[in-house]
Parts: structure tokens; C-alpha cells; sequence
């Protein structure tokens, strides 16, 4: 076991634990810089797992910090994506303002959302929050002078401070789109900067208010916290958040169209706060990573599968092989597929590791730094009669 | 000048008067007591302080100022700090945490320096940090300020929260059911804390309170109530041979 030995105030607000976890922070930041080179065919999926990552950080702010569960963040990646599209393309303003821009319109709506959100809680948010993204869907739709509507608009690839990137080259003997390379670089910044600020707000007072909202709001309030003024700042600062990870969406994905914003993309936000651990930072990230290359692994188990069960079952004989390959086959090819396994996953991690990803990874941490002395009863829930709720 | 007064405050719940027409007066640095039965009314002129309850009748006035209609976060902020019954802690958060929420009514950052975490955030916290290592010294909290309250023993969830009271350097502290939970060992440290807290910090203490010998100890003045109603107020020894009060709990 290694013992922590603090001798001054200062070391529990700094950024990091300690050295060590400090230098474990710059070798992944170096395996991500590495990290296109090593596996250039996948850059843009890994593009989507840093924005995915953005997303995941804005609701982990608000879900899994404030308590306040939102199904409706798709709709502010949505607002954030077309105002992004809508200042830049249309407006011509630069890529960066334009970025600032669309995180104060969806801050904007975030705080709009939040002033009713303000006396409703749990499941109650959660529906109120669904009626938005709806809402926002439809506008959408028809607010066709700026969204371009049902026929969706295109989205042309960044230009920042005059700089485009295009073309392709040979890296450390790998072929490499510049223009995937440079957005992976871009995303990984504005990753590396939502961290920073996120952590930053969370080691200060009004983080440790985020937390206190969610865990007593009655305490909360009796220590001097402004539950109305608060609660909207997380939505404000969420949305924000969403607003920016909306803009980088919209070139990733380079088309909008209203149905991307959908319930479905809410829920997989969800998702990736509850795998990955709510109420912690490197849940949202573990959880991004999850969300984000699943329906890649997904996609690679519905090719290899049929035929892999066919093989399978060649002992006996070509027919008896043939016909599980098409069952299997059949079967992995259903449309409604993947949203089923996103539910159940998360039906899983609710019930089985409702600490997420993050929590198994203390877990395990701990395992190994108490061995042989681990009990699995140190993270046995308890039932708790303690707090009154008579006053909520 | 008054320190604390309840003026005939009253709350009705439909047809129950939880509490009907209270007056007492709190002066400042003592120790305060309210008594009763269950169900008499104590914690709702807790929660009716605080501002959790807006009160159906009356007037409250803390310093010379009518805190009736103060909105219930800015309580802390006029120097009135609470616990609770049952311990509404912060429960997935440290005791260091816990404490530094306290502090919360002292915050002076805004939002955006935050973000950044510019020096005077950095200043501020440290600041914040020294005011809640008195409390924890004063409280002998020291082993426990990296645990999380979840996994605390229930006697030293209660002095986290007497702490995270004392945290917002409060003028009147209530404390509900101090006592509530804890062990006799645990119980006499309290009845000592309490002393100390009127005497060394000149912290003036209200307190809903069950048991008689802390009461007796520690109490410079008691109320006792029975169905949201007073019944008598004096010192520990003369509300508790009031034949009122003796009916209240005893029958008859």
C-alpha cells in the first residue's frame, strides 16, 4: 500500500494528486498524440470518441454532479451544431467565434430549460427535458431559413485562422488523411480544455455545490447555496459544453439533418454517464470510449459472426452449417439491433455495476493495493434510513 | 438590542397547527433548549427558522432584522447555521469536502475566475482551508478529513454535521436532536462540545433536544412545547418540575 503524505494545503487543490498521477496523465497524452499514427484507419472514429467525450462531460456535469438527469442533450448538441453551421456558413463569421458563439446559444437554451427544470426533479426532469429535445427537433425541421429543414445542410470542413487542411500524405509509413489527422488534433484539444475547465470548476466552490445539490437539497440550501441560481448554472454550463462538442459534430459527421438529434442519440448520452460512472470525470470519458466504438464492434461482429457459428457447426456437415450462418445472419442484420443492446447494457450496468466503468476500476485498484486483505463487502450498497424525507 | 426573537409564529399544515402562536427569545450566548413530546413541534420552528417553512403567522427577528420573508439560502449568509435530525450530509463527498461547503456562505469567487482557477481562487480556498481546520482541530475531526460519509460510523456523521455548521462562523447555531443516535461516551463529549461552542466560541446554541441530562448539563434556558403549543420556559430545573409539563409527558 502507498500512503499519501500531505504536508501543506496546497497539494489537495492542485490539478493532480500527485507526481506520479501527473506523469501517468502526460504518458496518455502522449499515447494520444501517438495514437493516429499507430492506427490511422480508425482516426475519424477516434474524432467521434473525443467529441463523444465532450458530450459525455457536459451531462456527467450535470447528471452525475447536480443529480439532474437530462434525455434531452441531444437537442443542445443539435442547437449547438446548426448555430455553429448557421454563424460560420451562413454569416461567414471566423470558425472560432463561431464556436464561441454556438456554446453561448446553447447555454442560452440550457438556461431556458433550466429556469422550469428548477422545481421538478428525477423522473420528472427527465420527461420535461424529453418534451424539449422533441420540441427543439421539430424546430428543426421547419425553421428552414436557418436549419435548411428536412433536406438537411452541408457542412464544409474547418478553416481556422486561414488554416485548411486537405490532401493526403506517408507518415511513419502509414497513409494519412491531413484533414482526419488535423480534426482529430482539434477535437483532442477541445477535449483536453473542457477537462481542464471542468476540473477546475469542480475543485471550487461551485462545484462542490454541484455536489451538494445532488446529494441534500436541503442542506444545500441551508448552507447558503441558491438552489435556482445554481442548478441553472449547470445547465447553463452544460449545454455550453454541448454547444461546442455540436460544432465539432457537424463537421464530423459533415450533413445535418434534424433526425441525428434524436431520442435515441439523448439515450446514448445517458448511456455513456451510467457505464462509465456517474459523478466522475474519467467515467465520462471511459464511457465515450464505450459508446463511441461499440456499434464499431458491433458492426464487426455482425460480418464475422454468421460465418465464424458457421464453421462452427461444419462438423455437421455443409447444410446444417449453412442454415445457422443464415439464422445468425438473419438474426444480427435486424434493424431495431443496436438500440436494443445499448438498453440492456445499460439495464446491466444499472443493476449489476452501478458505479460504472470508473467503479470497477477502483475496485480493481484497490484489489490490488489491499491484497490479500480485499472484501467484496467494502462496496456492498446499504439500504439507508438516515435521512429524513419527510422535507422533500 | 434583540439577538433572537420568535413573535407568536405559527404553521398550519391544512387543518393541523403544527405550531401555533410561539413566542420565546434567544439572548445572546446562550444555550437554548426546546423540549417536548414527539409531535410538539420542535422541528418545524427549526425548519420555520431556517426559512425551509414560510410561517403561517408571526415574525421572526434575528439582530434587529425581520428574517420572515428572507429567501432560505440567504439564512446562512445572516449568520444562522443548522443539523439535521436524521443527518443531511453531503454523502458521497469527503469530510473535507463537507466541511469546505460550509463555507459556502463566505464564497467570494465568481463563476468565471473558477473556471480558470486564477490565483486569487487558489487564495480564496486556501483561506477557506485554514477557517475549516480550526473547526477540525475544535472538533478532533483530524482522522476522518479524506474519509467519505458514506463510510462513517452514524456518532461522527453527527459531529461532521455540528462541524459543517460551525464551518459558516455562524452567530446562532440550531442544533436538532444533537444527541439523537449517539452512545452515553458519545452523548458526554457532546454535552462538552456544546459548552465550548457557547463559551469559547461565543456561538449563542438553540437546541431541540430529548435527553434530559444533556438537557439539564448544558441548557441556560428551556421551552417546553406539547402539541405546538408552549407550556412553560425557565431554567432546566423549573420547566422540568412544571406540572404542565410533567402531564405532557407522563399523562394524567
Amino acid at each position: 500500500m502507498r500512503f499519501l503524505f500531505k504536508t501543506r494545503y496546497e497539494q489537495d487543490l492542485g490539478l493532480f494528486r500527485d507526481d506520479v498521477q501527473r506523469n501517468c496523465y502526460v504518458a496518455l497524452l502522449a499515447a494520444m498524440v501517438a495514437l493516429p499514427f499507430l492506427m490511422p484507419d480508425f482516426i475519424p472514429d477516434f474524432s467521434l470518441v473525443l467529441i463523444y467525450g465532450l458530450c459525455g462531460l457536459s451531462l456527467m456535469v450535470l447528471a452525475g454532479f447536480t443529480g439532474l438527469v437530462s434525455l434531452g442533450h441531444a437537442a443542445f448538441l443539435g442547437i449547438g451544431a446548426y448555430a455553429h453551421v448557421y454563424f460560420s456558413q451562413t454569416l461567414g463569421l471566423p470558425w472560432i467565434v463561431s464556436v464561441a458563439l454556438a456554446a453561448f446559444v446553447s447555454a442560452g437554451a440550457g438556461v431556458l430549460v433550466g429556469l422550469p427544470a428548477l422545481r421538478m426533479t428525477g423522473l420528472y426532469l427527465a420527461i420535461a427535458t424529453l418534451a424539449f429535445a422533441q420540441i427543439i427537433q421539430e424546430v428543426f425541421n421547419r425553421w428552414e431559413a436557418v436549419t435548411g429543414g428536412l433536406k438537411g445542410e452541408a457542412v464544409e470542413r474547418p478553416v481556422i485562422f486561414g488554416y485548411s487542411f486537405h490532401g493526403d500524405g506517408v507518415i511513419l509509413g502509414a497513409s494519412i488523411a491531413y484533414e482526419d489527422l488535423a480534426f482529430y488534433f482539434l477535437c483532442l484539444a477541445f477535449l483536453i480544455a473542457a477537462l481542464w475547465l471542468t476540473r477546475n470548476l469542480l475543485r471550487a466552490p461551485t462545484g462542490r455545490a454541484f455536489v451538494a445539490i445532488r446529494d441534500s437539497e436541503i442542506a444545500a440550501q441551508s448552507m447558503g447555496i441558491n438552489l435556482a441560481l445554481y442548478k441553472t448554472m449547470a445547465f447553463a454550463y452544460s449545454a455550453a459544453l454541448m454547444g461546442v462538442a455540436g460544432a465539432l459534430f457537424a463537421h464530423k459527421i459533415g450533413f445535418l439533418a434534424p433526425d441525428i438529434f434524436s431520442i435515441l442519440l439523448s439515450i446514448q448520452f445517458l448511456l455513456m454517464v451510467v457505464v462509465g460512472g456517474l459523478g466522475s470525470l474519467h467515467g465520462a470519458v471511459l464511457g465515450a470510449i464505450f459508446v463511441a466504438l461499440l456499434p464499431v464492434a458491433i458492426g464487426e461482429v455482425r460480418e464475422g459472426l454468421p460465418d465464424w457459428l458457421g464453421h462452427l457447426f461444419a462438423a455437421f456437415g455443409p447444410q446444417a452449417s449453412e442454415a445457422v450462418a443464415e439464422t445468425v445472419d438473419r438474426f444480427v442484420k435486424q434493424p431495431g439491433l443496436e438500440p436494443g443492446i445499448f438498453g440492456l447494457i445499460l439495464v446491466l450496468f444499472i443493476l449489476f455495476e452501478p458505479q460504472g466503468l470508473y467503479g470497477r476500476w477502483g475496485k480493481i485498484k484497490l484489489y490490488f493495493s489491499q491484497f490479500p486483505l480485499y472484501k467484496r463487502a467494502s462496496f456492498r450498497r446499504q439500504k439507508s434510513y438516515m435521512r429524513s424525507e419527510r422535507l422533500r | 438590542m434583540t439577538f433572537f426573537r420568535a413573535d407568536a409564529i405559527a404553521i398550519h399544515f391544512g387543518g393541523i397547527k403544527a405550531v401555533d402562536g410561539v413566542s420565546f427569545e434567544v439572548e445572546k450566548g446562550e444555550v437554548f433548549t426546546i423540549i417536548g413530546p414527539n409531535g410538539a413541534g420542535k422541528t418545524t420552528i427549526f425548519n420555520l427558522v431556517s426559512r425551509i417553512y414560510a410561517p403561517t403567522a408571526g415574525r421572526l427577528i434575528f439582530c434587529d432584522e425581520d428574517i420572515t420573508a428572507v429567501p432560505p439560502y440567504q439564512i446562512a449568509r445572516r449568520g444562522i447555521a443548522r443539523t439535521f435530525q436524521n443527518n443531511e450530509l453531503f454523502e458521497h463527498a469527503s469530510v473535507l469536502q463537507n466541511l469546505l461547503l460550509g463555507r459556502h456562505a463566505h464564497k467570494r469567487s465568481n463563476f468565471l475566475e473558477e473556471l480558470l482557477f486564477l490565483p486569487r481562487v487558489k487564495r480564496l480556498e486556501l483561506e477557506h482551508r485554514e477557517a475549516v481546520e480550526k473547526v477540525i482541530d475544535f472538533l478532533d475531526l483530524q482522522p476522518y478529513r479524506d474519509s467519505l460519509i458514506v463510510n462513517l460510523p452514524y456518532g461522527v456523521r453527527k459531529v461532521v454535521e455540528m462541524a459543517r455548521a460551525l464551518c459558516t462562523e455562524p452567530k446562532l447555531l440550531l442544533l436538532d436532536e444533537p444527541s439523537s443516535g449517539l452512545n452515553v461516551e458519545e452523548t458526554g463529549d457532546m454535552a462538552f462540545w456544546i459548552q465550548d461552542i457557547r463559551d469559547l466560541l461565543g456561538v449563542t446554541v438553540l437546541m431541540v433536544e430529548h435527553d434530559m441530562s444533556l438537557v439539564s448539563a448544558v441548557s441556560d434556558k428551556v421551552l417546553a412545547l406539547s402539541y405546538g403549543r408552549p407550556l412553560a420556559i425557565g431554567t432546566p430545573a423549573e420547566v422540568q418540575s412544571h406540572p404542565d409539563v410533567v402531564r405532557a409527558y407522563l399523562g394524567g
